[in-house]
């Protein structure tokens, strides 16, 4: 960007513009105040009034500014004035630094709070020289006063805000002096003739020149208008260029930031998926050693009444009944844990607990793996949730009678992760709709959050094969480009 | 074994006065209920407990001292809760011949089973579910005949297999895949066909087609019985 552009970007044509621009195409609405500057209609739009409403309440708001930060500063003056009005070596040097200490206290502590709610306010103001959005940089705070000053203490909105501040005071009182003097001057020339012939030895002072008779006033008087003409461009750069700068501190978040909190984001979505996957191990493992260590040991102890019963009778009946309800607990919960995380996928790896799924589905289906070393735990996990759920679809949709799944790792070239290509494959006939399926797209989004691709092919016909890639290497941190 | 109903002072009398020879036995069961549940289980049908402990290195070093005839250990135990016991049993298989080892799982995998089978010569070993010790007097049955030398597998592994379609097995009949199921739970010729309800020379027969079918080379039968089982086991395509 030359520096050019980057002043005038906020205002800058879109591409859209640029394409029918308004140069190529005069008539068209200039759709900014910048458009409008350029443009020799300038004075038929409302841009100029526009621009001066905002001039107009920029000197106002300035001044309040001004007050409001005086008291802040106070302190400040003070020590300049005593800095100013006494020699050096009268100096109370115990009280100049109390002095100038204070006045760092209260610069840093009530800045910020003069700062905020002016930057809120010109972003109220701004729609009347530019186009949004003017949405604030700042970040939505955690609950308390404590969270609500980390989080505005640290972020860069809160500086550029106060650098705003800083620069709002000087600015307000160039922008009274320029449209202050044009006006006063247009008016005085407008009045000039009546002025001087009422006042008989009346001289009035036009700038370079002093008019003295009403004949030598006129002329002035004519060109008055014009006088205006150069307030309204005056105040249209004016606030053209507190536009460019307010946008530039005030509104954000700036691409760099939404760039790092998207980045942010998909971070935290891979540790939610690594959570999850924990969260998972952790629950088997809970049940394990919890729920059915207690129901086999419930189970034994049933056994162990039932050898001083005497067989047959009423109680062992019921005992046994007992049993047989605990046994049946323990395989429901078995069968649960398994659905929950395979324990097999955690002790034997990929190639054990995918044989197993095999085994346990329905269809008869052929595993070959090619996979010569563990790997991370959340690919196997994708990969054995994958194809547990692309079984379970052949078993539930496709009416096929065979099956194949093949995994296997292949290189990923140098400097990136190997990466692990599932591919299940059925003799069914074919149609399958990812987007019918909730099914698919869930597994869909599994494998993208890995930074993987799945891909489905089911011509009308079949045969119907879903392969999918996961890289090897941690969860990527930035998927999105 | 329960058609007689005599008490249970008769039944303690019976197993102390006329049941086989006593096995020292060390138990590993890391949780302290199972652990006292079994201990007591053990102790009542014949087993004294010379040790039992909570975990792998724990069971390796309590064999060592107290040269036991049967181990019966968890499979998932601390520190790293996942097979632990399996790879002690392995182990002791491997530097013991002749040590008879049951293994106790909360879920029963192949791949578990195979190393466990394939650890010594196949003899003497048992592989089930934890929740088969509620069954007390099967469970102690079981204990048993592997302590002499039997091979034991879940019926649960055992149904696992027979749900396989691609299998090499498919060769068998129904009725032979059933046989070779209750040969995997360490039953004889004798026991099969009393199961079953057919004379022996039918389970004979049986017998001898598996093996013919599973191209085992003709040797001593206990051995190609175990080698049938170990086909089994491995029958799986991967």
């Amino acid at each position: 960007m030359t520096t050019f552009d980057a002043l005038a970007s906020p205002d800058a044509p879109s591409g859209d513009d640029r394409r029918e621009g308004f140069r190529e195409n005069p008539r068209r609405r200039p759709r900014t105040l910048f458009q409008a500057l350029l443009s020799p209609r300038f004075l038929l739009t409302a841009w100029p009034w526009r621009a001066l409403a905002h001039s107009v309440n920029t000197m106002f708001v300035g001044w309040a500014l001004a007050a409001v930060a005086m008291p802040v500063y106070l302190p400040w003056v003070v020590f300049a004035a005593m800095l100013a009005t006494r020699p050096w070596d009268t100096l109370p040097a115990v009280s100049m630094t109390a002095v100038f200490v204070v006045g760092l206290v209260m610069v840093v502590v009530f800045t910020p709070l003069i700062a905020l709610p002016l930057g809120a306010l010109e972003r109220r103001r701004l729609p009347l020289v530019t186009r949004g959005p003017f949405s604030s940089g700042h970040r939505p705070p955690p609950p308390g006063l404590w969270g609500w000053v980390r989080t505005r203490c640290t972020e860069g909105a809160t500086w550029r805000e106060m650098g705003y501040a800083a620069l709002l005071m000087p600015f307000a009182l160039a922008v009274t002096m320029v449209l202050g003097a044009l006006f006063s001057m247009a008016i005085v020339m407008a009045v000039g003739p009546v002025l001087v012939s009422q006042g008989g030895e009346a001289e009035i002072a036009l700038g370079l020149t002093t008019v003295t008779t009403p004949e030598e006033a006129v002329p002035y008087m004519l060109l008055s208008p014009a006088v205006l003409v150069v307030l309204l461009y005056a105040s249209g750069i004016l606030a053209q260029g507190h536009a460019v700068v307010a946008r530039a501190l005030l509104v954000g978040p700036p691409k760099d930031e939404l760039r790092a909190e998207l980045s942010q984001v998909t971070e935290s979505r891979a540790r939610l998926v690594s959570a999850f996957e924990y969260e998972r191990r952790r629950i088997e493992r809970d049940l394990h050693d919890g729920a059915q260590q207690r129901l086999v040991a419930l189970s034994m102890d049933l056994g162990l009444a039932r050898l001083d019963m005497e067989e047959g009778s009423e109680a062992d009946r019921r005992v046994a009944a007992a049993q047989a309800k605990a046994n049946e607990l323990i395989d429901e919960l078995r069968e649960l844990v398994r659905g929950i995380h395979p324990r097999v996928l955690t002790d034997r790896g990929l190639p054990a607990a995918l044989a197993e799924l095999a085994d346990r589905c329905p269809v008869p289906t052929r595993v070959d793996t090619d996979i010569p070393r563990r790997l991370p735990a959340h690919v196997e996990g994708t990969a054995y949730f994958v194809v547990a759920e692309a079984l379970t679809n052949v078993y539930k949709h496709t009416g096929a009678d065979a099956a194949a799944v093949h995994a296997g790792t292949a290189s990923g070239g140098p400097g990136r992760p190997d990466t692990l290509l599932v591919e299940v494959t059925d003799h069914g006939p074919g149609g399958a709709d990812p987007a019918r399926g909730s099914g698919l797209t869930g597994l869909r989004d599994r494998v993208a959050v890995m930074g993987g691709t799945m891909e489905l092919s089911s011509p009308e016909g079949g045969p119907t094969r879903i392969r999918v890639e996961l890289p090897c290497g941690p969860i990527p941190p930035t998927p999105l480009t | 074994m329960r058609t007689d109903p005599s008490d249970a002072a008769d039944v303690n009398a019976d197993v102390d006065a006329s049941g086989p020879a006593p096995v020292s036995t060390v138990l590993a069961e890391d949780d302290v209920l199972l652990r006292e549940g079994l201990s007591g289980i053990l102790e009542r049908f014949g087993f004294p407990v010379a040790a039992s402990v909570s975990d792998g290195d724990a069971l390796l070093a309590a064999v060592a001292e107290h040269g036991p005839g049967l181990v019966v250990t968890d499979i998932r135990m601390p520190p790293g809760f996942t097979d632990e016991g399996l790879r002690a049993a392995v182990r002791l298989r491997r530097e013991r011949p002749g040590l008879a080892v049951v293994a106790l799982s909360q879920y029963v995998e192949l791949s578990y089973a195979s190393d466990l089978l394939d650890s010594g010569d196949g003899r003497g070993v048992g592989y089930l579910l934890k929740q088969r010790v509620g069954d007390v007097r099967e469970f102690a049955s079981v204990l048993r005949r592997v302590a002499e030398g039997a091979t034991f597998v879940d019926p649960e592994v055992v149904r696992q297999l027979l749900r396989r379609r691609a299998d090499p097995l498919a060769r068998l009949t129904p009725r032979e895949r059933e046989v070779l199921a209750l040969m995997a739970e360490g039953h004889s010729n004798g026991a099969i066909a009393r199961r079953l309800v057919v004379g022996d020379a039918a389970v004979g027969k049986h017998v001898g087609n598996i093996l013919a079918k599973l191209d085992l080379p003709p040797d001593d039968d206990v051995h190609r019985r175990v080698q049938a089982v170990l086909a089994y086991l491995r029958g799986r395509p991967a």
